[in-house]
């Protein structure tokens, strides 16, 4: 099997490189061989964090190019646009219907782009509002793993594995939502459309 | 042991703990700090934060000396403020094991400029390990700490952003435990003075020939026989886009580049028809092909900044995939200062003074941009404060010169740069913005905070006590969230003619276990003037109106913004809900 690399955008303190810590042990108990990568560092001060996951037979490179990811999995929406560059034109990409807007546009510098959702929707976008479905699942710090719940509707992992390494990662108090969650995430990209 | 997934650092972490390191020392740097962190929790090693790199390479020497393994951690920027016990290790060798790891930051992610070790490494003879994932990472710093032993020098282990940063599987083995070495008296071979040292320059020279055969024969540095129509010689992550790019390709593979394995490169080069380098940074392994004669394909490679697959690929005359076209004009998402960050209080204040503030490295370096615009250089750890002393020598009339550092960088290399002022009898002023810990490189402990390598407390440095030993003429601390009581102390500092050091004291907002109530915007009462915006503030922004509204999930009540506000628009509210635990 070729490899299959999944991008997880966000913002600095979105969880993605958590996200992706789940999703890179997913993958191994799964019995590929894997490779994360994430970058620490400045970006963590809410700066643009971009972590990528990759599965195969055998992977090489960690990083990924312009053109090569099968997912996109956007944690919001400039970030979505940003990240777009990474995504086939074949691949599967959804977004997190949210913005934060960052330093220039907070500060009145520049304008929050418009037309994000038009935009993202021409480019096959399934959109979710994994805040919301946070709160429905009962913990509503847990949008990461509502966005993991999509992306596993795309990707040949079994469900019983995704549920065992989410129980083992999450605080003991909050496995139920977070399970719940990530059925969430999961069942609104079955439905195709995640409109909220 | 099954193979677990294990960033680079943690398997260097891992492996040094295999190969028996009795203290790993160093000072934080992304992308290294991960490796001590992760040391730190097994049994049997003594970790600890030195305050700056060179003290960490000296405790590793005197650890060395005295006869046990050390490891010495930092980036590839603190390897320049360690070179110098690193130059003269060199000479005297080693008795345990003494290992560098040293990270590259090729694309400076998290960094002030671009290095490549391996020229450092080769400049002061001593050899280098190049990891290529996390297993090599491993394996290579356990080879590291036996041929430190073997050849009796230092060794290098040369990471970089990806290879630290990437996480692989791996698989790990056992520790072996190391006996120390007893102690013997020996001059000649650990006091550098010149006799001894024209003797030892001429036996490094030998030891290094040795290592030239040992780079002929290590398994680090393997030849991958396949298409014989290109060869192509590389080394660290550069193998990984090589592999993944021109599968075909014959490799000579380097996992140890210096001293490089010569007559390996020559045999390789022999049995293909066209010979090219892939290498990040450097340039490196290609100006030694050059002093071997050999040609090398134009492959067009920049020595500035990270390679990956695709430019890899191009270079070879591949074409890069298909891509999307860009949706929209995207604002960019520059770092930024927290929520409640203390640091801000100062550089408000400074900006209100239209101060030359000459800056350090931290955090706080966000300050430079906008909308604070309250800092004027950076660019390596100390320097605000030799810095605003030269500005002032040199007549600078323009605004108060004012030198800001943090308390990390002022324990690493502020100290030096302040008992200089003092003894040049100037007076000038500075500021050490005391957050109570490392914030930038991820929260570690250092001298001034009172918090050890793994969390430990330990004895904090009284800054005022210091200052005034120096010879500051003015010693004050100030609460930088009180932002007219921060700005009234500096205004009097600088129209003094004496030196002066302002202690910023407040813990960084991320320490902070329970944040205030949030505050919320009155929009009957704003008048839209943009004050609070100009903090720079994540949590505020102007609604569509022009009006500001402050993010209460993001407010930790840090006061600043209620300040600045004229027109008392700024409320407090309600504490925040719940937010329950994600992963
Ligand atoms: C020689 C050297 N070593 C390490 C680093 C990495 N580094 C940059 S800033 C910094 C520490 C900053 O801490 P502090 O001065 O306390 O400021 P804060 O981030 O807490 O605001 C470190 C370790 C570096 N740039 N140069």
């Amino acid at each position: 099997m070729s490899v299959t690399t999944v991008v997880l955008a966000g913002v600095g303190g979105q969880g993605t490189i958590l996200a992706g810590d789940v999703l890179a042990k997913v993958a191994v108990a799964e019995g590929y061989d894997v490779k994360l990568s994430e970058v620490h560092g400045m970006a963590q001060r809410g700066g643009s964090v971009d972590t990528v996951v990759r599965f195969g037979d055998d992977v090489r490179s960690p990083v990924v190019d312009p053109g090569v990811a099968e997912h996109l999995i956007a944690f919001e929406m400039i970030e979505a646009a940003r990240a777009l560059r990474f995504l086939r034109p074949d691949g599967r990409l959804v977004v997190n219907r949210r913005t934060v807007a960052p330093l220039p546009v907070l500060i009145g510098d520049l304008p929050m782009p418009e037309d994000l959702e038009p935009a993202l929707s021409a480019e096959g976008a399934v959109f979710l509002d994994a805040e919301a479905l946070a709160c429905e699942a009962g913990s509503p710090k847990s949008a990461n793993v509502v966005l993991l719940g999509t992306a596993a509707y795309g990707l040949p992992f079994a469900r019983e594995t995704w549920c065992r390494v989410i129980g083992e990662r999450v605080p003991p108090k909050t496995v139920e939502a977070n399970l719940r969650a990530f059925e969430l995430g999961s069942n609104a990209c079955a439905k195709g459309v995640c409109e909220a | 042991m099954a193979r677990a997934l294990m960033s680079g650092n943690e398997a260097v972490a891992r492996g040094a703990w295999e190969a028996g390191v009795a203290v790993g020392v160093g000072y934080p740097g992304t992308p290294s700090t991960e490796v001590l962190e992760n040391l730190v929790r097994y049994d049997g090693v003594r970790c600890e934060w030195a305050p700056n790199e060179k003290v960490a390479a000296e405790v590793a020497g005197g650890v060395s000396f005295g006869g046990r393994r050390a490891l010495v951690t930092m980036k590839h920027v603190g390897l320049n403020v360690a070179a110098d016990p690193l130059f003269t290790q060199a000479y005297t060798g080693v008795t345990g094991g003494l290992v560098y790891l040293v990270a590259d930051d090729p694309g400076m992610h998290s960094s002030q400029n671009e290095q490549d070790t391996r020229n450092l490494a080769a400049a002061a003879h001593v050899p280098v390990f190049e990891p290529a994932d996390s297993q090599e990472a491993l394996e290579f710093v356990r080879k590291a700490f036996d041929v430190s032993e073997r050849f009796d020098v230092p060794v290098i282990v040369r990471m970089t952003t990806r290879v630290s940063h990437s996480k692989s599987l791996t698989k790990a083995g056992e520790r072996t435990e190391i006996e120390r070495i007893p102690y013997e008296k020996r001059p000649q071979k650990y006091v550098m003075m010149p006799g001894m040292a024209r003797v030892r320059r001429v036996d490094l020279d030998s030891r290094l020939a040795a290592l030239a055969e040992y780079a002929g024969t290590t398994d680090a540095n393997r030849i991958e026989m396949r298409d014989v129509a290109l060869g192509i010689i590389t080394s660290g992550v550069a193998y990984q886009y090589v592999r993944e790019s021109m599968p075909d390709a014959s490799v000579l593979k380097l996992g140890f580049t210096n001293p490089l394995p010569d007559d390996l490169i020559l045999d390789f080069c022999s049995k293909v028809s066209r010979v090219a380098v892939v290498e990040e940074l450097g340039p490196y392994l290609s100006l030694r092909l050059r002093s071997l004669d050999i040609e090398q394909m134009d492959t067009g490679l920049s020595a500035i900044g990270e390679l990956s697959p695709v430019t890899v690929l191009r270079a070879f005359g591949g074409s890069a995939p298909e891509t999307r076209a860009q949706v929209a004009d995207l604002p960019p998402r520059p770092p930024l200062l927290c929520p409640g960050c203390p640091h801000r209080g100062v550089f408000h204040a400074l900006g209100k003074m239209r101060a030359v503030v000459t800056g350090d490295i931290g955090c706080y370096t966000l300050a430079a941009l906008a909308p604070l615009t309250a800092m004027d250089s950076c660019v390596c750890m100390g320097a605000s404060i030799g810095m605003a002393h030269g500005a002032a020598l040199a007549g600078t009339t323009e605004g108060p010169v004012v030198g800001v550092i943090g308390d990390s960088t002022f324990a690493h290399s502020g100290m030096t740069g302040l008992l200089h002022m003092a003894y040049s009898g100037k007076g000038g002023t500075v500021v050490v913005l005391d957050n109570r810990t490392t914030a930038m490189t991820g929260h570690q402990g250092n001298p001034v905070s009172g918090v050890a390598l793994g969390g430990g407390p330990a004895r904090a440095l009284d800054l005022e006590t210091l200052a005034k030993a120096m010879g500051a003429d003015s010693v004050r601390t100030v609460d930088p969230h009180d932002l007219s009581g921060t700005l009234e102390v500096l205004r009097q500092e600088v129209a003094e003619d004496h030196l002066s050091v302002v202690i910023a004291k407040a813990p960084c907002a991320l320490l902070v276990r329970e944040p205030k109530d949030p505050y919320a915007v009155d929009e009957e009462a704003c008048t839209k003037c943009g004050a609070c915006v100009r903090l720079g503030c994540p949590a505020i922004s102007r609604d569509e109106n022009s009006r500001a509204i402050i993010d209460t999930a993001l407010c930790v009540g840090c006061s600043q913004c209620v300040q600045v506000c004229r027109f008392d628009a700024i409320v407090r509210v309600g504490p925040s809900c719940d937010l329950g635990g994600g992963v």
